[in-house]
């Protein structure tokens, strides 16, 4: 492995510790008493006292901290402080493939409209093609994903019952169910990736069409297909894959909203019903996944960067 | 004898938001085989797209083919469909361009980049492609060919790079080679070795060569035709010798007198040519180097001058020349 790769994968883990530290941190100092939420009449002191020592609250902040900690790296993120107290590891793997599902086939959805579409654009400037990519994106992007979600309710499942209006089936019971719900809202939630992504790709490819080196492959007399294909896209893909990385956060947010039009149970859900609740144990670890997802697709942006770019793969 | 490449009266313009760019104004020479022809002049004289004409490499739009012909074994290289040109770029016609640094693709191999043309006009296979390009990178100089095909552009110099690009040129075993200032990016060390690098190659291999340069110093000794261009015309062409034993055109000698020259004495000082070069969006009537020209008459400013005979296999398109050659002589 690179040095490249091990100094990133060492920077993924410091930025998760810090994620880790500050969500600790800061649900204790936002205002409002989890035990005042977890009991109807917070009336009584006593029960008050008795349940703030259950849980471990009345130690001091640092103990709880190094307990919080040392039981999250090994997977335990203690029982949600609502309802029926359930393990809160339980509801995040319950959440997580919904969630895991619905980003990476909103991903899948979005680059394969986005790659073709960028491409044709920069490749036919100023074309029909481009202003008809280009007005598309410009839509997407414009549309809030929870109004596009509703309209494709409305069209897909409501008026043509082609598609389910909601819910979520798991892989488990079959390949068909599962896709069947997750394309409206991966539709919803991958178009504006998808334009932006399109954009780049329009762009980062006419900077590179432009360059010496795409005229010396073409003084070679390769066909357009090589030229595009092989010698253009690579360096074109270098400056979006950035972006894809940082534009991920966006699509995971945009799950959240999603989920929530398409009342699928993922981590989105959890989350507002974790705030919602006060429920710290639930709120802490649906964000730890949830930055351990944005940190990890990172570093899968990077790894990506060194196998397209020699010039980080071969760094000494 | 039959000319390998034949350029006849070709016109080449842009459209830009400043107004229409003439950059190519009717220019005529030809190469025999293996002969090295240099085309030199300064920036902006339009000897890249000039180059990049006959190989179709101009993009249209902006740039629009007016007029001319460009005849390459016989046939109007201009009249060719995208497919006909494609199959001649690299296998008859190879071009080695001025940026070293910025010629070969950053994210592919060198092998990559040597074989590939290889193996679609040689229609060699992966193995001979190899073997091939191990070849070509040791007979342009490079050491550990073998391991130097694993490597990428960033992993090699400057000098080393061009000499890829070179062996690249050579690799299909094209007729004819362009060089676009090969050199002007490297350190004058090398550029003297990549030089006598191609001359010995293109000789070696029966190849004829386009050296475009702006320096006329250094052509001296590379090339056997020298065309001088200046505003999107050949204003001086003749053989090496002739042309640098009696230079018959103001331009000529303002450019011999703006580098180090060889065949003379040291330290005579160097004059650059004054003014600028022309607007090419305004060419008025008359001879574009007339405001910068010493020689200039009335005459220099209303009528385009035309190449005329000035002693064996040399010609000149200048009205004063013989206010030009009494100078000399004197
Ligand atoms: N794509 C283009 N669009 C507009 N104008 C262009 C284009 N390519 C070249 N030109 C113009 O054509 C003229 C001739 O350019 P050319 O590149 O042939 O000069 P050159 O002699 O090669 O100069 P240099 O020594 O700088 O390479 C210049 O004025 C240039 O601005
Ligand atoms: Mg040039």
């Amino acid at each position: 492995m690179s040095r490249f790769l091990v100094r990133r994968i060492f920077g993924a883990l410091i930025v998760m510790f810090a994620v880790a530290t500050l969500v600790f941190i800061m649900l204790r100092l936002v205002p409002g008493d989890p035990i005042a939420a977890m009991l109807y009449d917070a009336g009584d002191p006593d029960a008050v006292d008795e349940i703030r020592t259950k849980l471990g609250l009345d130690r001091p902040m640092y103990v709880q901290y190094g307990k919080w900690l040392w039981n999250a790296v090994q997977g335990d993120f203690g029982r949600s402080i609502y309802g029926s107290r359930v393990e809160v590891s339980r509801l995040l793997m319950e959440a997580l493939p919904r969630t895991l599902s619905l980003a990476s086939l909103s991903f899948i959805i979005a680059m394969v409209i986005a790659v073709p579409a960028g491409l044709i654009a920069a490749t036919r400037r100023n074309s029909r093609a481009d202003y008809a990519v280009t007005f598309v994106a410009f839509l997407g992007l414009s549309m809030p994903d929870f109004w596009l979600a509703i309209l494709l309710i409305i069209a897909f499942a409501a008026n043509l019952h082609w598609l389910p209006a909601i819910g979520y089936v798991p892989l488990a019971k079959g390949f068909w169910p599962w896709l069947s719900h997750l394309i409206l809202p991966a539709l919803a939630v991958g178009t504006a990736f998808s334009a932006i992504v399109a954009r780049m790709i329009r762009s980062s490819m006419l900077e590179v069409l432009n360059t010496e080196y795409m005229r010396v492959a073409r003084s070679k007399g390769l066909s357009e297909r090589t030229l595009i294909m092989t010698h253009a896209l690579p360096n074109a893909l270098i400056p979006v894959v950035t972006v894809i990385g940082i534009a991920f956060a966006l699509l995971m947010s945009g799950t959240v909203v999603v989920e929530n039009v398409f009342a699928i149970k993922g981590l989105g859900r959890l989350l507002i019903q974790g705030i919602l609740n006060r429920d710290y144990p639930v709120v802490q670890g649906t964000i730890l996944v949830v930055s351990a997802i944005f940190v990890f697709s990172n570093l899968l942006v990077d790894v990506l960067y060194s196998i397209i770019d020699p010039r980080i793969r071969l760094q000494s | 004898m039959e000319k390998l490449l034949q350029i006849k009266d070709l016109i080449v313009e842009f459209k830009t938001p400043g107004g229409l760019v003439q950059a190519v104004n009717g220019i005529s020479y030809s190469v025999s085989g293996g002969d090295i022809v240099a085309i030199v002049g300064e920036s902006g004289s339009g000897k890249s797209v000039s180059a990049l004409t006959i190989l179709g490499l101009v993009q249209t739009p902006p740039g629009r083919i007016v007029g001319g012909e460009i005849l390459f074994d016989g046939t109007d290289l201009l009249s060719l469909d995208d497919q006909a040109i494609r199959d001649m770029r690299g296998q008859d016609i190879a071009m080695v361009f001025q940026e070293p640094m910025s010629a070969l693709n950053p994210v592919l191999s060198i092998r990559r980049q040597l074989t590939e043309g290889m193996k679609l006009h040689l229609g060699l296979d992966k193995k001979q492609a190899n073997a091939r390009a191990v070849e070509l990178l040791s007979m342009v100089g490079i050491s550990d060919p073998v391991e130097r095909l694993n490597q990428y552009p960033h992993q090699l110099s400057g000098g080393m790079r061009q000499r890829v690009m070179i062996a690249m040129a050579l690799s299909c075993k094209p007729k004819l080679i362009i060089a676009d200032e090969p050199t002007t990016a490297l350190d004058v060390t090398i550029q003297a070795q990549v030089l006598s690098l191609m001359q010995d190659l293109c000789k070696k291999m029966n190849v004829a060569l386009v050296l475009i340069t702006h320096n006329l110093g250094i052509v001296a000794r590379y090339a056997e035709w020298v065309n001088v261009m200046y505003a999107g015309r050949i204003v001086e062409s003749g053989s090496a010798r002739n042309l640098y034993a009696n230079p018959s055109h103001p331009y000529t000698v303002g450019l011999l007198n703006s580098v180090p020259r060889l065949d003379q004495e040291r330290g005579k000082p160097l004059e650059p040519i004054p003014g600028n070069p022309p607007d090419l969006s305004a060419l008025g009537d008359g001879c574009a180097f007339a405001p910068r020209c010493r020689f200039a008459t009335e005459k220099c400013h209303i009528e385009i001058p035309v190449l005329a005979v000035v002693d064996d296999e040399h010609r000149s398109a200048c009205w004063e020349i013989e206010a030009l050659q009494r100078e000399n002589a004197a």
